[in-house]
């Protein structure tokens, strides 16, 4: 690492104070980094022993109720410690202020203070695992009435959720004021990298939904304290009125999931197709497009839940036009390949990976929200399926891509890419393997969340916990590679892609000032001539 | 692509008057920290958030009063409006005072300033002390979430008095960290951290202020005037 990095500017404090106490963004960001991925870990060992449990019907390794337990968690820890937060405050923090030629976010003390509130909720959560009446067993989504009746330690855990909620908001409020007031010198709205245009469009989502969701699950805790009975038709209230009020904030909330990581590969495809991306501005209004409808079609998680049909119709078309500015964010991405001189390594692998299988999240997506299919798959695996491909094929892919992509910016190091490619395969490989059988599982009539099943899903429900283990194999290894690169990696010189966006003209690690000057930029993001 | 910005500063100043604060070359280093504009944008953005959390709460009102309409009317008569009313007026001069407050910290009148703030935090005491007055009284004739009287009434009037205790309550909290807000504030002109050129931190507390009482301007009506 060079003299002058922030790693070798600590601030105030010494020791782990440097970091916690911290206010400069990279930091931040390598705290929300190393903190998300702890707990991610924990969720995929969940979700491997889930697996591990279905792969025979009958008791295998857990029982009933713990096995309730384990999904819920798997839900929750996945949702609101690492996906939501995932890119945009992980990615976003250490990047975007880079990208727009900043020295630091506009209020870098309530940056601080957002990690503060993600950890406070991250440890309420945990600590709701262990006390009271033991882990939440309700699934991710809290669902009345059961959540409210059940002796499980809910009340401590939906808290957590509000923390994390809090936190969340203040990134967005940050992140919005940061790109409106910040930017360097000549970058205009339309010269901004578009993961920044991504980060924009998802600040709005957190700034408007969370606090629908703030209210929803306040609602749940004083339903638990003091029995309002506005979910409870013995009092006169609805609990149709809490899956609406849930919806309201958590479907744009999978739009907080996928804009950052759509933002991310529409950084990585240019510099390794060393061409401009194709139709800048149709990507920039695309995401504005998907934050703005995506704010309309909540009613599609309720379609068998009792809805007049007239809402129903609205929000199933309202769900189809979701899907085409994704249509043409993908059509642009594979535009900007198409004749472009590629260079195919380890973040443009990952990048073709992500396009790929949230394409079919996508368009599997379509037949969730067309009504009269809706019917059929609604609560099967087939929805399971659905959201991993598009969460975990889509964004986690978008994720291991860009960590790729920016981790020697980060960490001043490179890592092993023979190795990285190897952890590309057997991912790939592991991800279809399993979740692909649970499309099929899902068409058959295997409903979610069952711990029990009959004898005629077992093929495929032995498949996919083979392609759990496989899954888990390459996880491990890209994560190793990552991790020992980190200490014994090849020094990483200032632009090792040949990227054109501001973050590549400083050195890595960045200096604790970011530039040495503040950069004046004349033009586009993303301009190739002949590699550096 | 990239030059240094001493090269090309006064020349973008004149192209693009409209950018962001750090392409007119204004804002650097130390005056970051003091970006007043930045400072307001965020504040209007948090209460925007704020008001959508209460919008969600008017939702929930609005559909169970359609729902409710009768039994909303009568529970309504038994809310007491002078009390209401009152409390109304005391929340209005309380924005009156804050405003007066930073119109003072404005002209550099100290004292003033601090002498309107501790009569906001006062008024602001003062309303949560009727609330306190409003709130026993009711639970002390039985009315209270979950209680046996409330539950006998009947659907509507459980949901409305469960609104009513809901609403004003996380009003209540807001009114709460109001007066801790502003309680900061004070002691900041105290030691002259608030003065007459740096004031962003008090507009924003007044800013709060107000959403809170804007708040309660809907809450009055919606729960006291429908009967």
């Amino acid at each position: 690492m060079t003299i002058n990095s922030f790693y070798n500017t600590p601030g105030r404090h010494t020791g782990i104070l440097s970091w916690i106490l911290s206010t400069d963004h990279k930091r931040i960001g390598i705290l929300y980094l190393t903190s998300m991925f702890s707990f991610f870990f924990v969720a995929v060992i969940l979700g491997v022993l889930m697996r591990l449990e279905l792969i025979a019907p009958g008791r295998t390794i857990m029982s009933a109720t713990t096995y309730n337990a384990v999904f819920t968690v798997h839900g929750v820890i996945m949702i609101f410690l690492f996906i939501i937060p995932g890119i945009p405050a992980g990615l976003g923090n250490f990047i975007m202020p880079l990208q727009i030629g900043a020295r630091d976010v506009a209020f870098p003390r309530i940056n601080l203070m957002s990690w503060w509130f993600y950890i406070s909720g991250a440890l309420v959560i945990l600590v709701s695992l262990f006390t009271g009446g033991g882990a939440p067993d309700t699934g991710w989504t809290f669902y009345v009435p059961y959540s409210i009746m059940t002796g499980t330690n809910v009340t401590l855990a939906v808290f957590g959720v509000f923390l994390l909620g809090i936190s969340s908001t203040l990134t967005g409020i940050n992140f919005v004021t940061t790109i409106h007031r910040l930017r360097a010198p000549g970058m205009k709205w339309f010269r901004m990298p578009l993961f920044v245009w991504s980060l924009y469009a998802t600040g709005w989502v957190q700034i408007l939904a969370t606090p629908v969701l703030a209210l929803t699950l306040l609602l749940l805790i004083a339903e638990r304290l003091f029995g309002f009975g506005f979910f409870d038709p013995s009092k006169g209230g609805d609990p149709l009125m809490f899956e609406h009020l849930f919806w309201i904030y958590s479907h744009p909330a999978v739009y907080i999931m996928i804009l950052p990581a759509m933002g991310a590969v529409t950084e990585i495809i240019p510099v390794f197709a060393r061409r401009t991306i194709f139709g800048y501005k149709a990507i920039a209004f695309s995401s504005l497009a998907i934050a703005g409808a995506g704010y309309l079609v909540w009613g599609h998680h309720m379609f068998t839940s009792g809805m007049s049909d007239m809402a129903r119709m609205v929000f199933s078309f309202l769900t189809f036009i979701v899907a085409i500015p994704s249509g043409i964010k993908v059509f642009n991405w594979v535009a900007s390949l198409y004749k472009g001189s590629i260079e195919l390594v380890s973040p443009l692998l990952f990048t073709i990976t992500f396009i790929f299988l949230f394409s079919i999240g996508g368009l599997t997506g379509l037949i969730n929200g067309a009504l009269a299919t809706n019917v059929f798959v609604h609560g099967t695996y087939f929805i399971v399926a659905h959201f991993h491909y598009t969460m975990f094929g889509g964004t986690a892919f978008a994720f291991f891509a860009a960590l790729h992509f920016w981790f020697p910016k980060i960490t001043g190091r490179m890592y092993r890419e023979s190795l990285a490619i190897k952890a590309w395969i057997i991912l790939f490989i592991g991800f279809n393997v399993l979740y692909f059988p649970m499309f099929i599982l899902g068409l058959e009539g295997m409903p979610r969340r069952y711990y029990d099943y009959l004898p005629r899903f077992q093929p495929e429900q032995f498949i996919s916990t083979v392609g759990s283990w496989i899954l888990a194999a390459g996880l491990a290894i890209m994560f190793y590679n990552l991790i020992s690169s980190i200490f014994r990696g090849e020094k990483a010189p200032g632009n090792p892609w040949g990227g054109s966006t501001l973050e590549w003209t400083t050195s890595s690690p960045p200096p604790h000032e970011n530039f040495e000057d503040l950069p004046v930029v004349t033009g586009g993001p993303y301009r190739f001539g002949k590699k550096e | 692509m990239f030059m240094t910005r001493q090269v090309i500063k006064c020349d973008e100043n004149k192209d693009h008057p409209s950018e962001s604060p750090l392409a007119k070359g204004g804002i650097t280093g130390e005056e970051e920290k003091h970006d007043y504009q930045g400072a307001k944008m965020g504040m209007w953005m948090f209460l925007f958030t704020e008001l959508l959390l209460f919008t969600g709460l008017f939702l929930l009102y609005s559909t169970f009063r359609s729902k409710y309409s009768q039994e909303f009317h009568a529970a309504s008569a038994e809310l007491n409006s002078a009390m209401g009313t009152f409390n109304t007026v005391i929340l209005l001069s309380s924005s009156l005072t804050m405003a007066l407050s930073i119109s003072a910290i404005k002209e550099g009148k100290k004292h003033l300033s601090i002498m309107f703030q501790r009569l906001t935090i006062f008024l602001g005491l003062f309303f949560l002390v009727n609330k306190y007055f409003e709130w026993s009284a009711k639970i002390h004739h039985g009315i209270y979430p979950n209680s046996p009287e409330l539950l006998q009434r009947g659907k509507g009037e459980t949901i409305f008095f469960g609104l009513y205790y809901l609403l004003t309550g996380i009003h209540g909290l807001h009114v709460i960290a109001g007066i801790i807000l502003l309680t900061v504030m004070m002691v900041l002109t105290k030691k002259d951290r608030i003065n007459r050129e740096v004031f962003i931190k008090l507009e924003n507390s007044g800013l709060y202020w107000h959403l809170v009482d804007i708040i309660w301007v809907y809450l009055f009506p919606v729960f006291y005037l429908i009967s």
